[in-house]
């Protein structure tokens, strides 16, 4: 099975538009799926720039599918849409 | 923070929207399609009824963030207007909070109700409890005379089944001191003689229906002129935002200031004048002192509780010194503080040395609006650094902390701390100021939010992480007594 990636933007406009809320997604992974999800913060994933004028700011990148307005809840369900199908 | 994540993206995309349109050539303009831009034609509605519906509420939040009152708006005036008179205003008001009212209508009135599980009892202790008569048994049911009632609650606790309810407006029961209330048309109004400014509110509305009146086009506006314009930002900014402060100076800097001070620096002032003022104090025989420095607190001693004042240090602010400073070094210059609360407006209308506030939602709307990522840029260094105590003024705990470590006989001091004030810790402090004694202790740190100003109203990380980051930031800056 194929280990899936998040990788949670932390870019300014990320963090500024509710970023900071995607925080507590470190313990609630680790809790759920232990090693078969990674968590990576990253700088600006670049899609704030495109994005803009639909301000859909913060994302979330779970492999190569892009979280919009992302919380902890809509990432979470991100993940068991994709375990899913492996 | 309570309010809902979506509501205050939407307060910070109007932020956002408000500065876009004032770096556009055409303000007024970008200002008046702001309500358009974010519910285009056709677009499905998240919230509201319909898209127009959903445009009008739009406007009044915008209204706020021009910096007006949106209960004085009629519908007659656009945003293009609004817009040019924000540019030609020449003065800001001392009233920081705007209701944006037509929210409160789907909000329920404070009342006592009796529910569907009242099993129409012989002993009827409901209606014996109730000493105005509001209570009356009709068929079969207890039933509540919401003209007699006054909400004392005795009802509710005298009912074996639990069947009767307070159904609570969550504005009025946030406030600590009674400041905000629902009238008899529904309509939520703020009290000004009363309104310690805390913020409570703005986060308690679960319609985000309170806002801030915002100062940015005056900042922006003042930006633009030929006078340098100055940040201070407050100790707290230090678990706010990606990268590390002196990445913030720069990204500060980049997006309009001239420079940038720590208020930490202040702070160093603060501790150690008021570590001196404790001392004396307690030489001459007073059993306790309170701290200063919280905004919110000082407009609760003014307002309601002068008793306390006699406790109360003299010792100035942390941003009253470093206004102080920045002024004398740069007198023509216009002061912004960037604050994590509400309740520092208050404080910097009535300091001539600070210009302007700016609070931290809003410095990230303008980091957002010009598109600055703090991660990528170099650091700048501060002219003075603060030290580690002066830096953690901002979270509860730390003021008292950083008095301590001033003293020279460290031992003398018993502090403890209010962290928050309500109801209850208010009280406290009365029967404090009332006795003359406070129990075990003899330094009272009090802040108004929960956790410090890393608690405020306006911050844009949760209080945990934000505490975390800044102990690990000043774990190596160095110690007051050494400054
Ligand atoms: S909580 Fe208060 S301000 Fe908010 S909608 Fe209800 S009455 Fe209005
Ligand atoms: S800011 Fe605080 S004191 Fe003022 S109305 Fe709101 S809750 Fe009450
Ligand atoms: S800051 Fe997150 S995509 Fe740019």
């Amino acid at each position: 099975m194929e280990k899936i990636t998040v990788r949670v933007c932390t870019g300014t406009t990320c963090f500024v538009m509710g970023g900071a809320n995607l925080q507590e997604l470190n313990e609630t992974i680790s809790e759920k799926y232990g090693d078969k999800v990674e968590l990576t913060a990253s700088n600006c994933l670049g899609l704030c720039s495109i994005n803009w004028e639909y301000s859909k700011a913060p994302y979330v990148k779970v492999n190569e599918e892009v979280v919009s307005e992302a919380t902890p809840e809509k990432v979470v369900e991100e993940i068991d849409r994709q375990l899913a199908k492996q | 923070m309570n309010n809902s994540g979506q509501i205050i993206h939407l307060k910070k995309e109007i932020l956002v929207r408000i500065i876009k349109a004032f770096l556009s050539d055409n303000f007024e303009r970008q200002a008046r399609l702001i309500p358009y831009d974010m519910r285009p034609k056709g677009m499905e509605v998240p919230y509201r009824c319909c898209v127009y519906k959903e445009r009008a509420i739009i406007k009044d939040r915008t209204i706020a963030g021009l910096g007006f009152p949106i209960e004085e708006d009629d519908e007659t005036v656009s945003l293009a207007d609004y817009a040019k008179q924000a540019l030609e205003r020449t003065q800001i008001s001392d009233k920081n909070l705007t209701v944006l009212q037509t929210a409160c209508k789907g909000c329920a009135t404070n009342r006592i109700y009796v529910t569907d599980l009242c099993q129409g009892c012989v002993a009827r202790p409901c209606q014996s409890t109730c000493k105005f008569g509001a209570i009356s048994i009709i068929n079969g049911r207890s039933v509540i005379d919401d003209s007699k009632c006054k909400k004392c609650q005795m009802c509710i606790n005298a009912c074996p089944y639990k069947a009767i309810a307070k159904i609570s407006v969550p504005c009025e029961d946030s406030c600590p001191v009674g400041a905000i209330k629902k009238d008899e048309t529904g309509f939520a109004s703020i009290d000004y003689d009363k309104c310690i400014n805390c913020g409570r509110c703005t986060a308690a509305c679960p319609f985000g229906a309170v806002h801030e009146r915002s100062q940015i086009i005056d900042i922006l506006k003042a930006m633009k002129s030929d006078k340098k314009v100055i940040a201070m930002i407050a100790p707290s900014i230090a678990g706010q935002f990606p990268g590390n402060i002196y990445q913030l100076k720069t990204a500060i800097i980049n997006s309009g200031f001239d420079d940038v001070y720590e208020v930490a620096q202040g702070a160093d002032i603060t501790a150690k004048t008021e570590a001196k003022e404790f001392t004396e104090r307690m030489e001459e025989g007073q059993k306790f002192m309170t701290t200063s420095c919280c905004a919110g607190y000082n407009q609760l001693i003014k307002k309601h509780l002068s008793e306390i004042k006699p406790f109360v240090s003299d010792t100035k602010t942390p941003l009253y010194y470093t206004a102080e400073i920045v002024k004398k070094e740069n007198p023509e210059a216009i002061t912004v503080f960037v604050s994590p609360c509400v309740a520092k407006r208050a404080e910097g209308f009535e300091n001539p040395n600070v210009d302007f506030v700016m609070n931290y939602e809003e410095l990230g709307a303008l980091f957002v609006a010009k598109k600055i990522q703090i991660m990528d840029l170099e650091e700048s260094k501060y002219v003075v650094e603060a030290s580690k105590q002066g830096r953690n003024f901002g979270y509860s705990g730390g003021v008292a902390e950083s008095v301590k470590k001033s003293l020279k006989d460290e031992d003398s001091v018993k502090p403890c701390v209010i962290n928050g004030l309500n109801k209850d810790s208010i009280k406290q402090l009365k029967k404090y100021a009332t006795s003359g004694v406070c129990e075990g202790c003899n330094l009272v740190e009090v802040m108004c939010c929960e956790g410090g100003c890393i608690g405020g109203n306006a911050t844009i990380n949760n209080s945990k992480t934000a505490k975390k980051l800044i102990d690990n930031f000043t774990q190596n800056s160095e110690d007051i007594s050494k400054i």
